[in-house]
């Protein structure tokens, strides 16, 4: 969506209260993806509020147990692990520094974790169970023209006592939800938190929406937004520590928001972010790193192969959909043409026959287009969503390397002052010596400040980023099977129904004589 | 490329209670090369006029042709529904595809190019099997014929064990038949404008017109219908394909896998074409020659007509009267005739229709229960894996 509106001033966005006649956009009834969040038993430490190194870690010592995941070795690369957990050695470990907690035997990951442990400090919040459940509904179109735009309704349910209520609503358009992304990318990316990316925006689609068409694409168009929006907020709430941002706490509770005017694709903000995202491929393109640690490298190919497969199966899917449409249209005209053909038909029973077909025929057609809509918002949407996930992911990773690679540069730079401070020592102009010296001294000093802070912050993404990386494959792996099981179910409903029709067919067929 | 041509059809069997001479054919091999079709004909008869019991002869598309146009021609004949004349073989499509594939293999895996290969020799089997079927349906519906069966351009067309040296239409002749077509259906039309005194012939007229085209949309339509399942059939092979590697849980893996090798969407796809389509198809084109056949006589009736005003003309002149009256009796004569076959060839046509799309309607609802019924298997399988497998 653009808003095109760029008036300094935020206006205060007036939200008032839908009453229920005025939905101008019916609501489907579908509400399939907003799975009741349920992490098993995930604390949540009250303290962490924002993106602090030393952030504080919370993991109940029992779900470590239970996650611990067999290391499967990738025997090739396409064989990669499209629904499993692919290698990932599980989580951090929390308990005394000595021992070992993960059941696999010969892997070198295990020192890692052994000689992190040290620096983890387990809270335990006590009480709260992870319970949150957020439903977007109610799309309104508010204002006209190229001015308007779609307020959607934010419904929270939640007993978490970060809260002030256990259930409030407030309205939110869509820039709303891009501001909100972008507040949590600048501060949580960088450190390598996974942040869960924002739908994209369509200029298409919303100006169809605000020139007034309301036809069946708008429809659609609007709908399928409204179930994303859902989406990237379930996820961003399911994250423990993007829960207690105040961000994403204000965003959900109050009940105005300043609007977030950065979010335009067309401003500077937004020109700027082009600028950085070129910038940022070029770096990345030069920066060779030492990898220390394979279990990075190891992440990364995985990565790279499930994103390859994803966008295979998401390609197919999408086809599939837009066949299985053409499929529902062609079957209703056939359904009306062999009707036809029954009407002229003159002998009675086959007449009579070929009427039922034509009726058997329109009933498929409903079919095709409900087994089309399920196979879009089930499967397509979940998986165009993953392949958007992915890309965060990957840019996890990258911002590891640009950590790595500043600590590299400050090391260099501490490396050519102590050599310049060496030199220092053979010079012959005593005057202008101890003065040069006191200043390299500092400089010195700072570099080695640096130097010590560029190594921390390194060891310190590295531990999120394997942190963040077991949780993504745990929630990736629980929302595919999730998905796949519904999708199969409705395939199965499908077959039964078309058991059904052709069933109560055959016999009008064997009459014919 | 071999295939064994199995006679499933029941139009094969053949039985002349009049005469009691059985005649059965049947084509029962058929070769495609680079681009023709040699189609191996089988004769099993006891009638007198062949030399053998048995025996078989190698045939080309043109020479089917070349006896349909015979019996068209005939003027004995055109009192008969002619049985319309099978489509020309055309792999065309089938092998652009091919090449296609060829060219392209350097950009695919070994797997996926022998996956691809495997699905494009099926369509190219498929096609194949198709065009052998037609020809067939047409020689075993002239065998059927009382009457045509008897033509000695088909038995020449049977027994002759040489080349019938019939070439194709070159472009002059293929000219003057688009004039014949055009001035026909010019003709078609002043002829059916005349109102038949026959309550049977005009009914026949007013259905066969509407009958005819209804069947042309439904067959379009149909063929639409089936092309937009097979699209789908395709994605859904893709996906399963995709999906079967599943290494955490063999089992489920093997399940998708089965999915994949099972392709029963797109054997769905391939029997509604079978029972479906193709059925929409021929009634097509035997509703045309229906129609042929009811113009034929239209065309006789006008004749018949003009005739008589001739020989009224003539008698009232007194002039070229016994001329008059010789034309006038033909003309009777031929309408009479083409009247009384033709009557009972439109309630034959009827009889044939009915019997044609019970079958397959059957055959098709079962088709389909069968392959619902073995998707609903595999699918419930596979939930119960996925749902036991926490």
């Amino acid at each position: 969506m653009a808003d095109t509106a760029r008036d300094a001033p935020p206006e205060q966005t007036d939200f008032h209260e839908l009453e229920d006649g005025e939905e101008l956009f019916p609501e489907p009834a579908t509400t399939q993806e907003s799975q009741p969040a349920s992490l098993a038993a995930e604390d949540i430490s009250t303290n962490s509020n924002g993106p602090k190194q030393d952030s504080l870690f919370d993991d109940d010592p029992e779900d470590l147990f239970a996650e611990a995941t067999e290391e499967v070795s990738l025997d090739s690369p396409e064989r990669d692990v499209l629904l499993s957990d692919g290698p990932s050695p599980a989580i951090t470990p929390i308990t005394p520094p000595t021992s070992v907690i993960t059941p696999r035997i010969g892997h070198t990951h295990d020192d890692m974790f052994t000689h992190s442990s040290f620096d983890e400090i387990e809270e335990e919040e006590g009480g709260d169970s992870f319970d949150i459940h957020i439903s977007v509904s109610d799309p309104e179109k508010v204002g006209d023209g190229m001015n308007a735009y779609m307020a959607y309704k934010v419904t929270t349910k939640t007993s978490i006592s970060l809260f002030k209520r256990n259930e409030f609503a407030v309205k939110r358009r869509f820039s709303d939800f891009l501001g909100l992304h972008s507040k949590l990318a600048s501060k949580y990316l960088h450190i390598g938190y996974i942040v869960p990316p924002a739908p994209e925006k369509s200029i298409v689609g919303m100006t169809k929406v605000k020139v007034g068409k309301e036809d069946q694409s708008s429809n659609e168009f609007v709908e399928k937004r409204r179930s994303a929006l859902e989406r990237y907020l379930m996820r961003t709430v399911k994250h423990p520590i993007l829960l207690k941002d105040p961000d994403v706490l204000q965003f959900l509770e109050s009940s105005e928001l300043p609007r977030a005017v950065s979010t335009q694709a067309l401003s500077s903000a937004g020109l700027l972010r082009m600028v950085n995202k070129a910038a940022d491929a070029v770096n990345k393109m030069t920066i060779k790193m030492n990898e220390s640690d394979a279990w990075f490298e190891e992440k990364q190919q995985h990565f790279e192969n499930l994103d390859v497969q994803l966008r295979k199966l998401h390609t197919s899917v999408e086809s599939l959909v837009c066949h299985r449409k053409e499929l529902s249209v062609n079957t209703a005209q056939f359904a009306k043409s062999a009707a036809m053909l029954g009407n002229s038909e003159d002998h009675t029973a086959l007449s009579r026959a070929l009427s039922q077909l034509a009726e058997v025929e329109e009933k498929i057609d409903q079919l095709h287009q409900d087994q089309a809509n399920a196979d879009f918002y089930l499967f397509s949407e979940l998986l165009g969503d993953y392949v958007r996930l992915l890309t965060a992911v990957k840019g996890v990773f990258d911002h590891r390397m640009k950590t790595w690679q500043k600590w590299q540069d400050s090391q260099m730079l501490l490396q050519k002052k102590r050599e310049a401070e060496a030199k220092l020592q053979f010079t012959n102009k005593p005057d202008k010596l101890q003065q040069a010296k006191d200043e390299i001294k500092e400089e010195i000093e700072e570099l080695e400040g640096k130097v010590q802070q560029g190594e921390r912050d390194f060891e310190q993404i590295s531990k999120t980023i394997r942190k963040e990386v077991s949780r993504f494959e745990k929630e990736r792996v629980k929302d595919f099977k999730t998905i796949i099981i519904k999708y199969l179910e409705s395939l199965v409903q499908t077959q039964q129904q078309l058991i059904k029709y052709w069933e109560a067919f055959l016999p009008e067929a064997k009459a014919i004589s | 490329m071999f295939f064994n041509a199995v006679s499933q059809d029941p139009r094969a069997v053949n039985v002349d209670l009049q005469t009691d001479a059985m005649l059965q054919v049947d084509i029962s091999d058929a070769l495609s090369e680079r681009d023709k079709v040699k189609f191996t004909v089988h004769t099993k008869s006891t009638l007198p006029n062949f030399k053998q019991n048995e025996f078989s002869v190698v045939r080309q598309h043109e020479e089917f042709i070349w006896l349909h146009d015979s019996f068209v021609e005939n003027e004995e004949y055109a009192g008969y529904i002619i049985p319309p004349a099978p489509p020309r073989p055309d792999f065309d499509a089938s092998r652009e595809k091919l090449q296609k594939l060829g060219e392209g293999e350097g950009s695919m895996t070994k797997e996926e190019f022998t996956k691809m290969k495997q699905e494009l020799e099926a369509e190219y089997l498929a096609i194949f099997k198709k065009t052998v079927a037609m020809h067939e349906v047409f020689l075993c519906r002239v065998a059927a014929h009382p009457v045509l069966r008897k033509d000695l351009n088909f038995h020449v067309f049977l027994e002759y064990n040489q080349d019938l040296s019939v070439r194709g239409k070159n472009k002059k002749e293929k000219l003057e038949d688009f004039f014949k077509n055009v001035v026909k259906s010019a003709d078609g039309v002043l002829v059916a404008g005349v109102k038949d005194v026959d309550d049977f012939f005009e009914h026949e007229k007013t259905f066969l017109l509407e009958y005819h085209n209804r069947v042309k949309d439904a067959s379009a339509k149909s063929d639409r219908m089936i092309r937009s399942h097979k699209n789908a059939a395709d994605d859904i092979n893709r996906i399963f394909a995709l999906l079967s590697y599943y290494p955490s849980n063999s089992n489920v893996g093997t399940m998708f896998g089965g999915f994949f090798k099972q392709k029963i969407e797109a054997r769905i796809a391939a029997d509604e074409d079978l029972k479906l389509a193709d059925l929409l198809k021929y009634y097509l084109r035997e509703s045309q020659a229906a129609k042929d056949l009811l113009y034929r006589r239209s065309r006789a009736l006008v004749d018949y007509e003009n005739a008589n005003k001739a020989l009224d003309k003539a008698r009232a002149k007194n002039r070229d009267v016994l001329q008059a009256e010789t034309s006038q009796q033909l003309c009777c004569h031929k309408f009479e005739k083409i009247s009384e076959s033709a009557k009972q060839e439109l309630i034959d046509f009827k009889t044939r229709r009915v019997a044609a799309f019970r079958k397959n309607l059957v055959e098709l609802a079962e088709l389909e229960l069968k392959h619902a019924k073995g998707n609903l298997q595999l699918l419930q399988g596979c939930l119960g894996i996925l749902k036991g497998n926490t």
